[in-house]
């Protein structure tokens, strides 16, 4: 068997791409969590919560009304999407005009309430979610195994990613967007119903949130904590990005996935913690974030 | 009538009638095990009086929100209870470096938080935290998921012995008053002012020539130390350190105290401990429940009661005097 380093090539390239499984969710995370950031100065501490409860949707799709994976990619995060309209309408708009750590501390307790309600019920062990019948088994590419539905995970989180890159930065849309991010004020002079551009860009980042809870179901179990603990990991991730670009949350999302992998390789009891101590190496060179800019 | 900012001092700050009612909460604490209230109870809930009153100091007064607060409280702890029963440290010394331990991370995760402010700085201190409880839950010397277990409480300087229950209340209200009133001393201090001044507006504190970052470290490394002992003195007092301590829940419950009770205001966390502990062992066989109260309270304080409860008397108590 081929050797790198005394580690087994095919161990290698496994580890690479469960690190590129786990990027892809950091960068859907990362990104809901920076476009929200962005018109809300808020950080959505719930993000983790809606993430799993993008999975207990598909759960419940599937088991109470026979809705299978493809239809549940597409209703879960507009269920999930409009609980969090509802959230923002009713709570977090009442808190723009207050300190922003404000935001923290209220979505911070949504997390709790959520996590606690599902934990109620369903305990904390996880409920297996099948892959769907197109994209169960694998392809042989030679030189490693590469099971179809990873494969799928990859392929459109990337799709998914560039598409809410190409929105924002590309389109009529995404101008306005960032228009109100840079002076909220002067945009809703010139027309635009900003309040209710917050609110449909708060339901849009919860939606993403939702999408990857879909995505993760049949790989990672449905489980009411899946994204209590996820959610620290993809606040470093930020931290190291900077929340100043879509591009850099994308890259930066993927990237540490991917090391984090390698970590796994080559020493793995640091693959727990390799992220933050990247965190605290950026805080160090480069405070503002890989791709950040002081704000 | 909402509070203009996150940190804004609710009750006008006088410091004669904040001092006679600290002697009146000493008073009552020492009377209470002795008025039928579980000794147990009151000792947990001055060690998160403690632990929350030194956060406080960080966001009431410097205001900086720390997320990662638990690592201190949980190293503390795991530092003394290691003194104690490994190395057979009498309980002054095992609390002693417990809480220097707690200080010599606040220097270093002090200094790397305040690289940032405000959102970032409270998910740096969250990510830093969670690599401190990663190092915990695969470092031998903590034995993992069991923790630390039966901690001798050892004799107090080598001669009153710690193991009687009321003996032990009393040593750990001692520990309890001396860091309520250092942190009083602080706040009222040159210091403290200063500290005040950069929460109020930074820029113009460093154009008057504060060397802003030291002063938000030293705030920092204060907060931590002070955090520390509060769980050194848990963990000696409890016999026990565990993961718990270390857990991000842990930082999010004493950022609830303080909010419950009133963020910058002196007996704000105290409050807040006591209410949320007495919540938790009322509501013990309840489960997950008590997950979900913590959040409504979480959400109902940042909605609707942002001065917390002595905050919100303290406006009262203004009102009726004005």
């Amino acid at each position: 068997m081929t050797e790198i380093f005394g580690v087994p090539l095919q161990a290698l390239y496994g580890q690479l791409l469960v690190g590129l499984i786990n990027g892809a969710f950091y960068a859907m995370l990362s990104l809901g969590l920076a476009v929200i950031f962005g018109l809300l100065n808020i950080i959505n501490f719930t993000h983790g919560a809606q993430y799993m409860m993008g999975a207990f949707c598909s759960y419940f799709l599937l088991q109470y009304a026979g809705v299978g994976y493809w239809w549940s990619l597409l209703l879960a995060p507009i269920v999930v999407g409009a609980t969090g309209i509802v959230i923002e309408r009713t709570m977090l708009a009442r808190l723009y005009k207050l300190d922003h750590l404000y935001g923290l501390l209220l979505t911070f307790g949504l997390a709790l309430i959520i996590q606690g309600v599902f934990t109620n019920y369903y305990g904390s062990s996880g409920m297996p979610y099948r892959i769907p019948d197109e994209l169960a088994g694998g392809i042989n590419l030679g030189f490693m195994f590469l099971p179809k539905y990873r494969a799928w995970v990859i392929a459109a989180s990337l799709v998914i990613c560039l598409t809410t890159w190409y929105v924002i930065e590309r389109t009529k849309l995404g101008s306005y967007l960032r228009a109100a991010t840079e002076n909220r004020a002067l945009v809703q002079a010139f027309g635009v119903n900003v309040p209710r551009m917050i609110t449909l860009t708060y339901g849009f980042g919860v939606g993403l949130a939702a999408f990857a809870g879909v995505m993760a179901a049949p790989i990672y179990q449905v489980n009411p904590l899946m994204g209590a603990t996820l959610i620290i990991v993809v606040f470093a991730v930020v931290v190291i990005g900077g929340m100043g670009s879509i591009l850099g949350a994308i890259v930066t999302g993927f990237g540490l996935g991917i090391v984090e992998g390698l970590t796994k390789v080559f020493y793995p009891e640091a693959s727990n913690t390799v992220i933050f101590v990247i965190m605290v190496i950026v805080l160090l060179i480069k405070p503002a974030g890989l791709f950040g800019r002081e704000r | 009538m909402a509070a203009p900012d996150l940190t804004a001092d609710a009750v006008p700050v006088a410091s004669r009638p904040i001092l006679a009612a600290t002697a009146a909460m000493a008073v009552a604490l020492a009377l209470a095990p002795h008025v039928g209230i579980y000794p147990v109870f009151l000792m947990k809930a001055l060690c998160f009086a403690l632990f929350a009153c030194a956060f406080n100091l960080l966001i009431g007064f410097g205001g900086l929100l720390s997320f990662g607060h638990a690592m201190f409280l949980g190293t503390a702890g795991y530092v003394a209870a290691h003194a104690a029963k490994v190395w057979g440290a009498p309980p002054e010394f095992a609390i002693l470096a417990g809480t220097a331990a707690a200080a010599l991370l606040g220097v270093v995760s002090g200094a790397l938080a305040i690289r940032r402010q405000g959102i970032y700085f409270a998910m740096i201190t969250l990510a830093l935290a969670q690599m401190i409880f990663f190092f915990y839950l695969q470092a031998p010397f903590t034995h993992g998921e069991d923790g630390i277990q039966a901690v001798p409480r050892g004799r107090l300087f080598g001669l009153i012995d710690l193991s009687g229950t009321l003996v032990m209340y009393y040593f750990v209200l001692a520990i309890f008053l001396g860091g309520f009133l250092l942190i009083f001393r602080v706040i009222h201090s040159p210091f403290g002012n200063v500290l005040k001044a950069i929460r109020e507006n930074e820029p113009r504190a460093i154009s008057l020539g504060y060397d802003a970052e030291r002063y938000k470290l030293l705030a920092f490394v204060l907060s931590a130390t002070l955090s520390g002992l509060a769980g050194a003195t848990k963990a000696i007092v409890f016999q026990l350190a565990s993961l718990t301590d270390v857990h991000w829940t842990m930082s999010g419950e004493v950022v609830l105290m303080t909010l419950l009770g009133g963020m910058g205001t002196i007996f704000g966390p105290v409050v807040g401990a006591f209410a949320i502990i007495g919540l938790e062992s009322y509501l013990a066989g309840f489960g997950q429940w008590v997950t979900v109260i913590t959040g409504a309270i979480f959400v109902v304080c940042v909605l609707a009661f942002r001065r917390g409860i002595v905050g919100e008397l303290g406006a009262w108590w203004a009102r009726r005097g004005s």
